[in-house]
């Protein structure tokens, strides 16, 4: 069996590092189940191997018992039965405790790596889900810990377990004969030799299979989503052929591979019979010989009570190998999810070397001082290390940009030597195409992103210094792509602040103008929402992520392109809403609409990430450059 | 449910039927092997000294036995991959052509994702169930009538040993599954939800920053995801006890038999039973017990399929809701439409009407804007001129002919209908493109493209036309992905445009290019353009304002400023502030 576990080892050579990983994982919770299962399981194997040396004894009692009569080893053979029959009690309690720890270290191993998995994803910057393909990382969720499940409450007892009978096996045949123990072992490597190239072949296969999986099932997705634009388009035709194409590709595929896994057990299985009937015949040449001396750790003779028992034990120890065989697919599959596993527990973390934190204040004779409790005040505590003092900077939302240059990849520059400012209060507008870098700005101030070079400034402090966990919380933000949770509308209103009341969320939808619609709703605020709010308008979406951020209250809000799924005239109400939730915060907006950014303080225009006009709207209308342009190119065409 | 799904298998009935007829023969060998075996030892264990010749002659029935069920088995494999794999390929094909069938009711009612997982995931639970019965199903009952029957005939006696076991196990068997299954049926549910949460948390992962919510995503993920675990180690801890249960019967088996047997061969004198037969018995008391445990577990797996089987079936027997008449007009005169006291509904059991009560008249040639808030029904009404839905009451006419007589694809290639949530597709733009027309040329398509103002930004990208499109068109922004939709769909040459919203991703500037080319250059063609923007329809020799589902007034820009308080409030609050600013 040694060797079994060697070709085991030399298949995936990379994946040494993965498996070692994974049991560090799995023992460093489960140290005191892991051992008490592990005796469980030498005990259970002990019950199964041991009865066959009883077969052996009662054999030769039953041939006493022929000369002499039933009574004359009556019991002899009660008390054989009776220490059978307790050493199987215990291999079958040793078996049941086993089994349900089992149970619970495998879904508390799952639970704790999901959790893991989870928390550190939580902790990935953006640009990982940015750059991800959001399909991948469901995969390792779903795919990937079922073949965990798989390898711990499986491979893992089912390989200790054989391998222990195969041991125990080993044991019990040297104990009554060398000579036979051989030819099983010739029978062992022939079963290795098959399983390695049926199993390296089915292994072949299956990757190739699971890949015309992928490729098929990220078909039928595309498809299916796009399924209304076939019927416009009458490329129903068409469509089923693509189809067709991919799909006979898959069958192919997936018949080779479940042949190869389906062929492997009668392989096993027969060249365990022709095993049994090799040790068989060469038993019984040997006593048929008389004369040939038998090398055994028992150091008995051959005869009968030695042959039978051992042709048994061959029949047995070829189940086991076929067993440990059977397992191999599920361990590269396992190896191969965990790899992946491993790799998003891997991922770099956001970094946060931030220090300025967000604390409540109240004002006292015009000097800012902490409190615990919540003020409606906020201050910046900005503690310096070069002299252990300690300032605080009332929150004010003044923002200003120096100088910032930055791409998403290095070579890759988007935004040129940015400059611009907002005073706390003011609303600052972002006008340009798609791809000029409008966007981008916002994922810069608040992080999601680092600029290359220049400087952010938040009320004075380079954006750097502040935790962003703060940084973040003192910035609302309203995306184009709305996106809510599974949940009430209450519950996703209050995303925006934990703590809000009924009442305060309420306030909030009244403030956006969701209040009216959220009433109309069949449950009202207690209407629950799944799938993103797929039982609502996009509207409507956008409508609770702006209470959303309503709640929140906080003093700068960025808009990206808020209101573009809203037609204007709901805008028009929205709006109001919006005006009323901008006053007296600094906002940044983000519109293709001109109509939207036209009261704006100042506008910025951006062509190819570079600020090309700025200026409140008369002072641009009456330069007649660019933004001139956009916002009469309009009306003024004909 | 099993006759529909059933008639998927076509070619692969050959295999299907021949797997478990293999199966059977490998039963029947590997039944008969320790029967052999049981021969064989008593051959070597045989008073008198044994005999060479009969032990090879046993070894070598015994061979030629492993050979046969070897073949068998491997047949059986072989035929087995092919049906379940090929009845899975058919199905999958079958559930495609159906959907591609589906009228736009029809993908509602089963809303993309629930189609998608029809397709995948419950096609692979039917296929594993397939596999299993016409392999295992067969295999597990077999093994156990044969093995039973073989024990019987080598010693009525000591079988009654399996009386008493195999009871007791079947009973075990039946109670666990009982138990486990009601807990595992709902943490199933239990554990979709939980992966949703994930989904949710991986698209919506913006927010979730912007809120510094991190902690309580997390926290909120822990508990559902403990509470998953709890349920889920109480149905395993139940299921765990299968193998002690199965442990204990066949220690059970052991012993009794053992003790039967060795008493049964010593006082009969070895006339009713041989040792060597005593280990045959424990061989087919093995076999039996396995084969009930296997039976169980299959059980338990297709009953966990049929589920899946009703879905498919859900889709396989639904019947799309619109149809091609019987002698369907083929052609379409020209691009006038009528509405003619048209109403929808969306479906027979909706409360509400979509529209109402729409009379319309579109003369060809015309260039139409529609206008109005969300939900006011303008998709609703644009998407019954190609037939998408039917109305629920009243005739529309296109071409003066009643949509519903024209032949679909005729109607559909003379209505180009681009879609608000458009879509294109992995593939490059010239193979986009050619889902207007497969037989566009190069130049063609370039003119199109120059229409849609979409050539310019194609010259700039690095393969120009033949740049590889990524799924859903993620490596184009947004107002060039409608700029390609538009260009895809006058590729048709249609009678009938509609843009439903297309151009609000595309700056004012190209906007208003794409409606001057249009007007240019395709002037007998009716274009209906749905827009948020007045400047995109105030040209429009009709502008439509719609509100709740109806019309609520028709008529050109100056006269819907005088008479539509809707229209001069969406006009005021787009372009009031800047006219005053104009010279």
């Amino acid at each position: 069996m040694s060797k079994n576990e060697k070709t085991q080892m030399k298949r995936p050579p990379v994946k040494k590092g993965i498996m070692k990983r994974l049991f560090k994982l799995l023992f460093a919770d489960y140290k005191k189940q892991l051992i008490v299962v592990a005796v469980c399981i030498v005990l259970s194997a002990l019950g199964s191997t041991v009865s066959s040396l009883f077969m052996n004894t009662l054999i030769t009692d039953i041939g006493l018992g022929l000369e002499n009569g039933w009574d004359s080893v009556k019991s002899k053979i009660f008390t054989i039965i009776g220490v059978m029959c307790a050493i199987y009690a215990v291999g079958i309690a040793a078996s049941f405790i086993y089994t349900r720890l089992m149970a619970k270290v495998t879904q508390g191993f799952l639970n704790k790596t999901r959790q893991k998995m989870f928390e550190g994803m939580e902790k990935l910057p953006i640009k990982y889900f940015d750059t991800t393909h959001h399909g991948d990382i469901m995969s390792y969720y779903t795919n990937d810990i079922d073949t965990l499940r798989e390898l711990v409450s499986r491979c893992i007892p089912q390989l200790l377990n054989s391998g222990l009978i195969l041991a125990l096996l080993v044991f019990n045949m040297l104990y009554l004969s060398v000579w036979l123990t051989l030819i099983i072992f010739l029978g062992v490597i022939a079963m290795v030799i098959v399983t390695k190239k049926i199993g390296g072949n089915s292994a072949k296969y299956f990757m190739k299979q699971q890949k015309s999986i992928g490729k098929t099932e990220g078909f039928i997705e595309e498809m299916m989503n796009g399924q209304k634009v076939v019927k416009v388009f009458c490329h129903e035709k068409q469509s089923g052929k693509d189809f067709d194409e991919v799909n006979e590709a898959l069958c192919n595929d997936a018949t080779k591979a479940n042949r190869f896994a389906n062929i492997l057990m009668p392989i096993m299985g027969n060249i365990g019979n022709t095993l049994y009937v090799l040790v068989a015949i060469t038993g019984g040449a040997i006593l048929l010989a008389g004369n040939i001396p038998n090398v055994s750790l028992q150091g008995a003779a051959f005869s009968i009570a030695v042959v039978v028992p051992f042709i048994n034990m061959a029949r047995q120890f070829t189940q086991n190998v076929s067993q440990v065989s059977q397992q191999l697919n599920s361990i590269v599959m396992a190896m191969a999810g965990a790899g992946r596993v491993f790799n998003l527990m891997d991922e770099k973390p956001e970094t946060d070397e931030g220090y300025v934190t967000l604390v409540n204040a109240k004002e006292i004779d015009g000097k800012i001082v902490e409190c615990e409790e919540r003020t409606g005040t906020w201050a910046w505590k900005h503690p310096h290390s070069a002299d252990g003092s300690v300032t605080y900077t009332k929150l004010e939302g003044d923002v200003r940009i120096e100088h910032m240059d930055f791409g998403y990849v290095p070579e890759k520059l988007v935004l040129h030597d940015i400059t611009l400012y907002a005073e706390p209060g003011q609303k600052v507008a972002f006008v340009g195409a798609t791809g000029a870098g409008k966007t981008t700005i916002t994922n810069l101030i608040n992080r999601f992103y680092d600029i290359d070079d220049g400087k952010i400034r938040y009320d004075g402090i380079n954006i750097n210094k502040i935790k962003k966990a703060d940084l973040r919380r003192s910035l609302g933000i309203v995306l184009q792509d709305t996106n809510l949770f599974t949940g009430t509308v209450m519950d996703n209103i209050r995303y925006g602040k934990l703590d809000a009341t009924d009442d305060e969320c309420i306030k909030a939808a009244k403030l956006a103008n969701a209040h009216d619609f959220i009433t109309r709703l069949p449950n009202g605020y207690d209407t629950m929402l799944t799938s993103n709010g797929a039982n609502l308008s996009q509207g409507q979406r956008q409508l609770i992520s702006i209470a959303r951020a309503a709640a929140a209250d906080p003093p700068c809000l960025i808009l990206d392109e808020a209101t573009s799924s809203i037609d204007t005239r709901t805008e028009a109400i929205v709006q109001r809403g919006m005006d009323a939730l901008m006053k007296g915060r600094t906002v940044f907006v983000i519109a293709h609409r001109l109509s939207t950014v036209r009261n704006s303080d100042v506008i910025m225009v951006l062509e190819g990430g570079v600020i090309i006009e700025r200026g409140d709207h008369e002072k641009l209308i009456a330069e007649k450059g660019k933004y001139y342009q956009l916002y009469t190119g309009a009306f003024e065409l004909e | 449910m099993l006759k529909t799904l059933l008639k998927s298998v076509r070619e692969y009935k050959k295999a299907s039927i021949l797997a478990p007829f293999f199966v059977a023969a490998e039963v029947v060998m590997e039944c008969i092997i320790p029967f052999v075996t049981a021969k064989l030892v008593n051959t070597i264990d045989s008073e008198a000294g044994f005999d060479m010749t009969t032990l090879l002659k046993y070894g070598l029935i015994l061979l030629l036995l492993a050979a046969a069920s070897l073949t068998f088995g491997a047949l059986s494999a072989h035929f087995c991959s092919i049906a379940s794999c090929g009845f899975a390929k058919n199905l999958r094909h079958d559930m495609y052509y159906s959907i591609q069938d589906f009228s736009f009711t029809n993908i509602d009612k089963f809303s993309t994702s629930s189609l998608v997982t029809r397709l995948t995931t419950d096609i692979n639970n039917v296929q594993i169930s397939y596999m299993m019965i016409i392999r295992t199903a067969v295999r597990s009952p077999l093994m156990l009538i044969f093995a039973l029957t073989m024990a019987i005939i080598v010693s009525p006696k000591v079988s009654v040993a399996f009386a008493v076991i195999i009871p007791v196990l079947a009973v075990g068997l039946f109670l666990i599954i009982k138990n486990s299954w009601g807990i595992f049926h709902s943490v199933f549910k239990k554990y979709d939800a939980l992966n949703n949460s994930i989904q949710e948390n991986v698209s919506g992962m913006r927010v979730v920053k912007a809120f510094v919510r991190e902690k309580y995503e997390t926290e909120k993920f822990k508990k559902a995801s403990d509470d998953v675990c709890n349920d889920f180690t109480k149905a395993e801890k139940i299921l765990a006890l299968n193998n002690p249960l199965m442990q204990f019967c066949m220690n059970a088996l052991m012993v009794i038999v053992c003790f039967i047997g060795s008493r049964l061969i010593i006082t009969s004198g070895e006339s009713e039973l041989m040792i060597g037969e005593l280990s045959a018995l424990i061989t087919y008391g093995v076999q039996i017990l396995m084969s009930l445990m296997m039976l169980s577990m299959i059980i338990v797996m297709i009953a966990m399929s049929v589920a899946s089987a009703k879905r498919i079936t859900e889709v396989l027997n639904e019947k799309s809701s619109i149809l091609n008449p019987e002698n369907p007009v083929t052609e379409v005169s020209d691009g006038s439409i009528v509405f003619d006291g048209v109403s929808f509904k969306y479906s027979e059991t909706a409360e509400a009407f979509a529209l109402s009560n729409i009379n319309l008249s579109i003369a060809s040639g015309e260039t139409v804007g529609i206008i109005g808030g969300t939900g006011s029904s303008k998709t609703s009404l644009i998407q019954l001129i190609p037939r998408l839905y039917d109305v629920t009451e009243g005739t529309l006419t296109v071409g003066g002919v009643n949509v519903k007589k024209y032949d679909i694809e005729t109607l559909r290639n003379n209505v180009a209908v681009v879609l608000q949530k458009n879509i294109l597709f992995s593939g490059t733009i010239k193979e986009n493109l050619r889902w207007g027309d497969p037989d566009a040329t190069d130049e063609e398509m370039e003119r199109i493209c120059r229409l849609a103002q979409a050539d310019e930004f194609i010259q700039k990208l690095p393969d120009k036309y033949d740049t590889y499109i990524e799924q859903g068109g993620a490596n184009v922004s947004g107002g060039q992905k409608q700029r390609l939709c538009i260009a895809r769909a006058l590729l048709k040459k249609p009678k009938i445009l509609i843009l439903d919203d297309s151009t609000s991703a595309v700056d004012t500037k190209t906007d208003a290019l794409i409606r001057k080319a249009f007007a240019e250059e395709i002037p007998g063609t009716t274009k209906i353009i749905i827009a948020q923007r007045i400047s995109s329809v105030q040209h429009a020799d009709k502008i439509i304002v719609m509100e709740n589902g109806k019309i609520e007034s028709i008529g050109s820009h100056d006269e819907l400023m005088e008479k539509s308080p809707i229209y001069r409030e969406v006009y005021e609050s787009q372009v009031n502030g800047g006219e005053q600013d104009d010279e």
